[in-house]
């Protein structure tokens, strides 16, 4: 090897080192649609976490005054049927929506996971049992169950992430599962059998950073569709209860007005859809950079 | 192909029986007392006592539900405690406006879903790929029950051109039913078009770098030819068993859209019973539902077999 030629081969050892994660964000920094989506969402993100700050007014002050005004310089957004700051009740309504993505998803994946894991690993009795649970819940409309869900436990923010959160659980078991199957079979999980390690330790340090990918894409994707849920949940008044503003109920609202006041309707849509399609965007972008045939 | 058939029939037995556990299972959610739940508004002991013993209260779990389980199988899914009806002939009589909802906004969504997701494969990476993907990510990402509210203020309050809510039967006017159906259907349709549009574009895309169609191209037929008939004709078997498994969340969808254009079917009935809290309508809702998942996905497995000649064996 010449002289010339081994900063070359340092820089060519250097990207072969390259840990996946690395990798991974490499690829998804080159698509464009999937970092618009991330940005947008450390926004919301920002935004629900600093909703005193940046409020213009109190979400909950009615002010009958300012009955249904339309956007002007006071009320950038305009003002609902009670006089409430259309933009501070999206402001605060973030809260609702994120927390409802995030921590339903959170539930799915708390029970689902494991589930998955060991009905995958195991087999047997324990696997058909699980899956045949699986296809049952699968089988129940995602949203027709968690109404159903949300009305037996009652109407409340914290019901609706559990109905949505139990209706997702499926999705993740039956991904995990999958996952396990195809990744059991491979010679680095036989070798850790054969030197006698124990299923706990093959399960979690050898099987499930394997599956970890594929779950991120998924809880991503979930995330949006929990956000749908909560807000079409708290929409039929399952979910968020007033005066607490959500995007949902604020929709329920602004659909009596239409004919007076249709710009209630039309911001607290379009957040949920920015929000959605941004969690598209990145899910799609991380399938993507974490697929191994992408380059 | 008998034998995949009757596998897939017997796999039936256990998803139905854990179906039936979980919607039976709600009721147990109910806090407190089921039977004062229940009740609601209503605190006349004797009311109470009558819904302890319709729904067999006071029995252990295990014989509420095989009392349940019984009456299922009798056709008998409870009476709704709000309108003092069997809840299987309230679903009977709203099921027809749904499945009329549902069938306009299934051929809305494969006219929009299957026409797109073939041009996007054929004009791959030009700007109308681009068009589509984004369309077709707009129709995943809208929530449906807004585009609902932002189409009754175009088309109904600003323009004047449909019906902003109602029901009409075709039967009765089908003009007029036509009318109050379209916007609802394309709202429903909406979110699955772009679902098939992308299945549709990623089967497309395998098709056309098959053999067959190399072998149809080097041939010398049309270009039009090769993608008409023999690329499409490949590529759309799993796009329309995967069209009758998008059916459950047409289903779901419709309890949303139903609502906002006041149509009184299936949707509407299960948010009314939530709302007066009449439990049995809400299983029954379920029930009903889910069973026809099921019945969809096993005929959807049975389309696939038959049209695929490698599993018909």
């Amino acid at each position: 090897m010449t002289v010339h030629a081994l900063p070359h081969a340092i820089e060519a050892a250097d990207v072969s080192i390259e840990t996946p994660a690395r990798r991974a964000w490499r690829r998804l920094v080159r698509r464009r649609g999937a970092m618009v989506g991330l940005a947008v969402i450390v926004l919301v993100i920002l935004v629900a976490l600093f909703a005193p700050l940046i409020a213009p007014y109190d979400p909950a002050t009615q002010s009958w005054s300012a009955v249904r005004k339309p956007p002007s310089a006071a009320y950038w957004l305009g003002t609902d049927e009670v006089g409430r700051d259309l933009l501070s009740r999206i402001i605060y309504g973030a809260r609702a929506s994120l927390s409802a993505g995030v921590i339903s998803v959170g539930i799915a994946i708390a029970v689902g996971v494991p589930l998955g894991l060991v009905a995958g690993y195991a087999g047997g009795l324990l696997d058909g049992l699980v899956s045949r649970i699986t296809d049952a819940m699968l089988a129940c409309p995602f949203l027709i169950l968690a109404i159903a869900l949300a009305a037996f436990l009652g109407p409340s923010l914290g019901n609706a992430m559990i109905a949505i959160g139990v209706t997702a659980t499926p999705i993740f078991i039956r991904l995990t599962r999958g996952q396990v199957l195809s990744v059991k079979a491979e010679d680095y999980v036989e070798a850790a059998r054969a030197i006698g390690n124990p299923h706990p330790r093959i399960v979690l340090r050898h099987i499930l950073p394997n599956v970890l990918p594929q779950l991120l894409v998924q809880a991503t994707l979930t995330v949006a569709t929990a956000i749908i849920a909560e807000a079409s949940l708290s929409f039929l008044g399952l979910g968020q209860q007033p005066p607490a503003p959500s995007w949902g109920s604020m929709l329920n609202s602004a659909q009596r007005f239409l004919v007076n006041a249709p710009w209630m309707a039309v911001w607290p849509g379009l957040a949920i859809f920015l929000t959605v399609l941004s969690f598209n965007l990145l899910g799609d972008g991380l399938r993507d950079a974490l697929d191994p045939r992408s380059k | 192909m008998l034998t995949l058939i009757g596998r897939r029939l017997v796999q039936l037995i256990p998803t139905l029986f854990f179906v039936s556990v979980i919607i039976f299972s709600l009721q147990q959610l109910l806090p407190g007392d089921p039977a004062l739940v229940m009740a609601g508004e209503e605190k006349d002991p004797e009311v109470i006592e009558q819904i302890r013993r319709q729904y067999r209260l006071d029995q252990p779990v295990p014989i509420q539900y095989l009392y349940w389980i019984k009456g299922v199988f009798t056709g008998d899914l409870g009476e709704s405690m709000r309108l003092k009806a069997p809840v299987l002939q309230l679903i009977l009589q709203k099921l027809p406006v749904t499945l009329q909802l549902a069938t306009m906004a299934m051929a809305i969504a494969l006219l929009i879903g299957v026409t797109a997701g073939v041009v996007s494969a054929v004009k791959r990476d030009t700007w109308i790929d681009y068009a589509v993907n984004v369309i077709s990510l707009w129709g995943i990402s809208t929530p449906n029950f807004w585009l609902g509210i932002m189409m009754i203020f175009l088309f109904a309050v600003t323009l004047g051109w449909l019906p902003a809510s109602g029901y009409v039967s075709p039967w009765q006017d089908w003009r007029q039913s036509l009318a109050t159906t379209i916007m609802p259907a394309f709202v429903l349709g909406n979110a699955i078009a772009g679902v098939i549009m992308r299945h549709t574009r990623s089967a497309m895309l395998q098709a056309l770098q098959s053999d067959y169609v190399r072998t149809a191209r080097a041939k010398g037929l049309q270009e039009r030819t090769v993608v008409m008939k023999h690329a499409m004709r490949n590529a759309l078997t799993p796009v329309i068993t995967l069209g009758a498994l998008e059916f459950g969340t047409l289903l779901s969808g419709a309890v949303l859209t139903e609502q906002i254009f006041t149509i009184p079917g299936f949707g509407k009935l299960i948010v009314d019973a939530v709302f007066n809290r009449d439990y049995a309508v809400v299983q029954g809702v379920v029930l009903v539902t889910a069973t026809t998942y099921i019945i969809l996905n096993l005929l959807a497995d049975v389309g696939y077999i038959l049209v695929n000649p490698r599993l018909r064996g």
